[in-house]
C-alpha cells in the first residue's frame, strides 16, 4: 500500500489504505472527519455526500484510489459555529432538522446546487435534494433553509 | 413522606437531588430520563427548568438518559415525555424554587412573600438581595423527597416557556461536529459486525472460517458463543467487507420458509387470536330502523426504516459493563442486559448518546446487546457494532400488519347509531424491558423465554389504539384480535394501531357522508361535541379554505380527516390536497393542532410536521416485502420512501397555544390523520375508494379499471 494523497477541505491529507478503501472510511476512520455520515453503503440515501472537486458525490461508494489527488470539501469544509456558511445559518434560523441525521449531506448536496444555480426554484432545489433520504420529515423547512441561504448569498453572503 | 398527589415518575424518583442540583457557582444541573430522539425534548426540558426554577436556561447542564446519573423513567415513547417527564420537572424545579425561597426567609429575616428568584439570585421585593441558589446550596437539602403541589408558576407570568427556542442539539449536527453515537471514538475500538440468525431459533450448522478470513484484507477475529457468530477487527472496512459477504459462508439449521403471501395483511384473518371487546357487546340482530354498512381495510407491515442503521458500543473492564446506546430506555436496557449476562444491574451503566431517528423499538437494543455481549467476552476491549443497512431493513422490529373492519348501523339522518371497529393485529409492544426479545440474547445458549403478546390496557391501548372513534355514537365498541404469530418480529412504531385505525374510522366517516349526500366537514361536525376537536376541524377547514360539494372523480382531490392521538394526548386535523393521474401526487397539506399548553411551539409545529411528511410516506409508499427467507426489502429501492420531489407544501397551526391547560403529547398526533386524509382526498380525486394502504400507482390503476 503506497500513501496516497488527496486534499481534504483546503489541506493535503496523506494516507495509507487499501486502494477501494471508501472515501466514507477514509474520512471518518482515519481523518477523523465524523460529519460525514454512514446512511447506507450503497449509495442511495445521501447521508455520505461530499464534495469532489466540487461535484456531489456519495463517499461511501467512492474508493480511495479514484479521488486521489482530489479536493474534497466535507460538511466540516463549510463553516463553523463562529462563521457558519449562509447555509449553515439558514437552517439553524429555520430550525430545519430533527434527528439531524441526514443534514451533513444534504447541506453538501445544497452548496453543489447553490454553486451553479445561485436563484434555484423550490423544484430544482427539491431535485437537487432527491438523493438525499430525510425520514423525520424537516424536508418542508430544508427546502425553505436552502432559499434562504440562496436569497442571502444573491444579496452577498460571505461566500 | 409521598402525598398521595405525587404523579408515578415523582414517585419513583422522589429524591429533588435526582432531579436538580446546583454543582458550582452560576450553573444549574437538571436531570431528565429523557432523551433526545430527534423530537426535542432536550430544549423543552430546558425551558421548563429554566421557567420554573427562575434561571437563564444557558446556565443550565442537561443531563439526559444515564443509569448512573439520571431519574429512571422507562421510555422515551408515546409523546409522553411532555405530558408527564415534562410535568414532574415542572413540579420538582417548583418545590425546589420554593425551598430555597423559604430558607431565604426564614434564616435571614424576609417575609417570604415579599422574596422572588431572577436568574438564580433571590430578589427581596424586586431587589436583588446578597443570597442565591449557590450561596444556599449548602444549606438546603435537596436529599428530601417531593411533596408534590408547590405551587407553579402562572402561565401568564411565563417568559420562557411558550416561546419558540431554537433547537439546542441542532448546532452540532449543521456543522458536522460530534453528534451520533456513531461519531463516538472510542481508544483502542475494535470493530464488530454480527452474522445473523436467519430466523429466531435458527442454529448454526456450519462456519467455513478459511472462506471468512480469505474474504478478510486484514486481521479479524471470529467469535462465537452458541449461535450468536461476530466478526472482530481494528478495521472497520476490513470488518465491513467480511460480513457483506458472511451469509454466504454459513449455514443454518431450523430455517423454515416464511409464507411470502404474509406481506399483505388479510392473511390475519384466519390466525387464531387472543379476542377481547371494549365496550358494550356487539348487537346480535339488527337495530330496527338502521342501516349497516361495512367495509375492511388493511395496512402492510412497515419498518421504522431510519436513515442510519443502529449502533451499539460497550466495554467490560474491572467488573463493570459501560454501554452507549441510542435506544429510547436506559433502564430497561440495563436491567435486560443484566438478565442476558447474569450480571448485577449495578454493575452496568447504560447511557444515551443520540442516534438517527427511530420513531420506536428498531435496532438500537439490539445493537447495544451485541456490543455489550462481545464485550463481555472480551474484558477491556471497547466493542463498536454498527449494524448494517441491510440488517437494520432485515432485522429490526417492524409494525405489525393490521385488518380494520368497520360496521356501522346507521340511522335514517345517515348517523350510525351503533359502530364497531374490528381490528385483527400482531403484537405492537415487544420492547426487551423483560430481558426478552433482543437478537443477541436469542442466540445465546440458554435464550429467554420470547415474552408472551400482550395489549395492555384501554386507553391508550397498542393495537386497539384510537380504535374508539371521538364521535358522538350511541354505542361504539372495539374488537381486538390479537395474533400472536406473526412472520417477521414486529414491535413499536410512532402511533402504533393508531394509523391503521384512523385510517379505518376516518374512510368510513367519508364514505357514510357521501352515502348521507354531506359535506365531510360538516357530517363530522353533526356528530361531535367535544369542544376541542370541533375547534381543531373547524380551525383546519378554515385555512384550508374548505368548500363543501366540489364534485368528485376529477383527478384532483382533498380530503379530511380527524382523530385525538390516543382518545388522551394531542388533537389533531388535517386537509390534504392531491392530484391523481396514475400516480398520486400529494400537493398541499394543512394540519390544526390542540397540544394544550405548549412549551416550544416551533418544537411542536416541527415535530407536526414531521408526523404528516411521515404519514404522506406512510400513505403513499411504504410496505414491507417478504419472501420465503423473511423481509427482502432490504434496500431504498425495495422500501421506496417519501423524497424531496414528492413531498406537499405544509402548513401548521396550533389552537391556543398559551392557554392555561395541561400539556398533551403531540408527537404522534398528526401521523393517523394524515394518512386518513390522504386517503379520503385520493377517494374524492378517484371517485373510488382504495382501503389497503400503501395507495400505489397498481392500486390506483385497478381502482380505475374496476370505476
Amino acid at each position: 500500500m503506497d500513501p496516497i494523497s488527496l486534499i481534504v477541505n483546503g489541506s493535503t491529507a496523506t494516507v495509507t489504505a487499501d486502494d477501494d478503501t471508501p472515501l466514507l472510511d477514509i474520512l471518518r476512520n482515519h481523518l477523523g472527519l465524523v460529519g460525514t455520515k454512514f446512511g447506507c453503503g450503497q449509495e442511495q440515501c445521501g447521508c455520505c455526500m461530499v464534495l469532489v472537486d466540487g461535484r456531489p458525490e456519495k463517499s461511501c461508494g467512492k474508493a480511495l484510489s479514484t479521488v486521489a489527488g482530489k479536493a474534497i470539501t466535507t460538511i466540516e469544509g463549510l463553516g463553523t459555529p463562529d462563521r457558519p456558511h449562509p447555509l449553515q445559518q439558514a437552517f439553524l434560523d429555520e430550525q430545519a432538522g430533527q434527528c439531524g441525521y441526514c443534514l451533513p449531506g444534504i447541506l453538501i448536496s445544497a452548496k453543489a446546487l447553490l454553486d451553479h444555480n445561485p436563484a434555484p426554484s423550490r423544484s430544482q432545489i427539491a431535485e437537487a435534494l432527491d438523493d438525499n433520504i430525510c425520514r423525520c420529515g424537516s424536508h418542508v423547512r430544508i427546502l425553505r433553509a436552502v432559499e434562504r441561504a440562496a436569497a442571502r448569498l444573491r444579496e452577498g453572503g460571505v461566500r | 413522606m409521598n402525598t398521595p398527589t405525587l404523579p408515578p415518575l415523582l414517585a419513583a424518583n422522589p429524591r429533588l437531588d435526582q432531579w436538580v442540583g446546583f454543582p458550582s457557582p452560576g450553573s444549574v444541573a437538571v436531570s431528565t430520563g429523557r432523551v433526545e430522539i430527534g423530537q426535542g425534548v432536550l430544549t423543552a426540558m430546558l425551558q421548563i427548568a429554566a421557567e420554573e426554577l427562575d434561571v437563564a436556561p444557558e446556565r443550565i447542564l442537561l443531563q439526559t438518559g444515564d443509569t448512573d446519573l439520571t431519574p429512571n423513567e422507562g421510555y422515551t415513547a408515546g409523546s409522553q415525555s411532555i405530558q408527564f417527564g415534562g410535568v414532574a420537572l415542572r413540579m420538582v424545579c417548583a418545590e425546589v424554587r420554593a425551598l430555597f425561597l423559604d430558607h431565604a426567609a426564614a434564616s435571614h429575616g424576609y417575609s417570604r412573600a415579599d422574596l422572588a428568584v431572577r436568574d438564580g439570585t433571590i430578589t427581596h421585593r424586586g431587589e436583588p438581595t446578597a443570597h442565591d441558589y449557590w450561596s444556599l446550596a449548602a444549606a438546603v437539602d435537596l436529599t428530601r423527597h417531593a411533596t408534590g403541589p408547590s405551587p407553579t408558576k402562572s402561565v401568564r407570568d411565563y417568559t420562557v416557556v411558550g416561546r419558540s427556542a431554537p433547537r439546542t442539539d441542532l448546532p452540532a449536527k449543521v456543522f458536522g461536529g460530534l453528534a451520533f453515537i456513531h461519531d463516538v471514538v472510542l481508544d483502542g475500538v475494535v470493530h464488530a459486525r454480527v452474522v445473523r440468525q436467519p430466523r429466531r431459533g435458527a442454529t448454526i450448522a456450519s462456519v467455513d472460517e478459511a472462506a471468512l478470513r480469505r474474504a478478510a484484507k486484514g486481521p479479524v477475529e471470529i467469535v462465537r458463543r452458541g449461535n450468536f457468530l461476530a466478526i472482530l477487527g481494528a478495521e472497520e472496512t476490513v470488518v465491513e467487507a467480511v460480513a457483506a459477504v458472511a451469509p454466504n459462508h454459513v449455514t443454518w439449521d431450523g430455517v423454515d420458509p416464511i409464507n411470502p403471501f404474509q406481506e399483505e395483511a388479510r392473511w390475519l384473518l384466519q390466525q387464531p387470536s387472543t379476542d377481547r371487546t371494549i365496550g358494550p357487546p356487539p348487537p346480535t340482530e339488527p337495530i330496527p330502523g338502521t342501516t349497516r354498512h361495512e367495509a375492511t381495510y388493511t395496512r402492510m407491515h412497515i419498518a421504522h426504516a431510519s436513515v442510519a442503521p443502529s449502533c451499539g458500543l460497550a466495554v467490560f473492564r474491572d467488573g463493570k459493563l459501560q454501554v452507549w446506546t441510542h435506544s429510547q430506555g436506559v433502564y430497561p436496557l440495563r436491567d435486560a442486559l443484566a438478565r442476558t449476562l447474569k450480571l448485577n444491574p449495578a454493575a452496568i451503566s447504560v447511557k444515551h448518546v443520540q442516534g438517527p431517528g427511530c420513531y420506536g423499538h428498531n435496532g438500537a437494543d439490539d445493537a447495544a446487546t451485541d456490543a455489550a455481549v462481545i464485550a463481555f467476552h472480551q474484558p477491556g476491549k471497547p466493542i463498536r457494532v454498527r449494524w448494517r443497512r441491510e440488517e437494520e431493513f432485515g432485522f429490526e422490529p417492524v409494525s405489525p400488519a393490521m385488518v380494520v373492519t368497520v360496521q356501522a348501523a346507521v340511522d335514517d339522518a345517515g348517523r350510525p347509531a351503533d359502530w364497531t371497529t374490528e381490528i385483527w393485529s400482531g403484537r405492537h409492544t415487544s420492547r426487551p424491558g423483560g430481558g426478552g426479545n433482543l437478537l443477541a440474547a436469542e442466540a445465546l445458549s440458554d435464550p429467554p423465554p420470547h415474552p408472551p403478546a400482550v395489549e395492555g390496557g384501554y386507553p391508550p391501548g397498542a393495537g386497539t389504539r384510537n380504535g374508539e372513534p371521538l364521535y358522538d355514537f350511541p354505542a361504539k365498541r372495539i374488537v381486538h384480535h390479537l395474533i400472536a404469530e406473526t412472520p417477521v418480529r414486529t414491535s413499536s412504531l410512532r402511533g402504533l394501531g393508531a394509523t391503521a385505525n384512523v385510517f379505518a374510522i376516518e374512510s368510513m366517516m367519508d364514505e357514510l357522508a357521501e352515502r348521507a349526500g354531506q359535506d365531510p366537514v360538516a357530517y363530522r361536525l353533526s356528530v361531535l361535541s367535544d369542544a376541542r376537536a370541533r375547534s381543531v376541524v373547524e380551525h383546519v377547514a378554515r385555512i384550508s379554505g374548505w368548500q363543501a360539494g366540489l364534485p368528485s372523480g376529477t383527478g384532483r382531490g382533498r380530503g379530511v380527516a380527524f382523530a385525538r392521538y390516543k382518545n388522551m394526548a394531542a388533537y389533531a386535523a388535517v386537509v390534504a390536497d392531491v392530484a391523481v393521474d396514475e400516480n398520486v401526487r400529494l400537493l398541499r397539506v394543512w394540519c390544526a393542532a390542540d397540544a394544550g399548553l405548549v412549551i416550544n411551539p416551533d418544537g411542536a409545529i416541527n415535530q407536526l410536521e414531521g408526523g404528516i411528511i411521515h404519514g404522506a410516506s406512510w400513505a403513499l409508499k411504504e410496505g414491507v416485502r417478504l419472501d420465503t427467507a423473511g423481509i427482502s426489502s432490504r434496500d431504498w429501492e425495495t422500501y421506496p420512501v417519501l423524497r424531496f420531489s414528492e413531498v406537499p407544501e405544509v402548513t401548521v397551526e396550533l389552537v391556543d397555544p398559551m392557554a392555561d391547560r395541561p400539556c398533551l403529547g403531540v408527537g404522534e398526533a398528526s401521523g393517523g390523520p394524515t394518512v386518513a386524509a390522504v386517503g379520503n382526498a385520493v377517494a374524492h380525486a378517484l371517485g373510488a375508494r382504495l382501503r389497503d394502504l400503501p395507495l400505489t400507482r397498481e392500486r390506483v390503476m385497478a381502482a380505475l379499471l374496476r370505476a
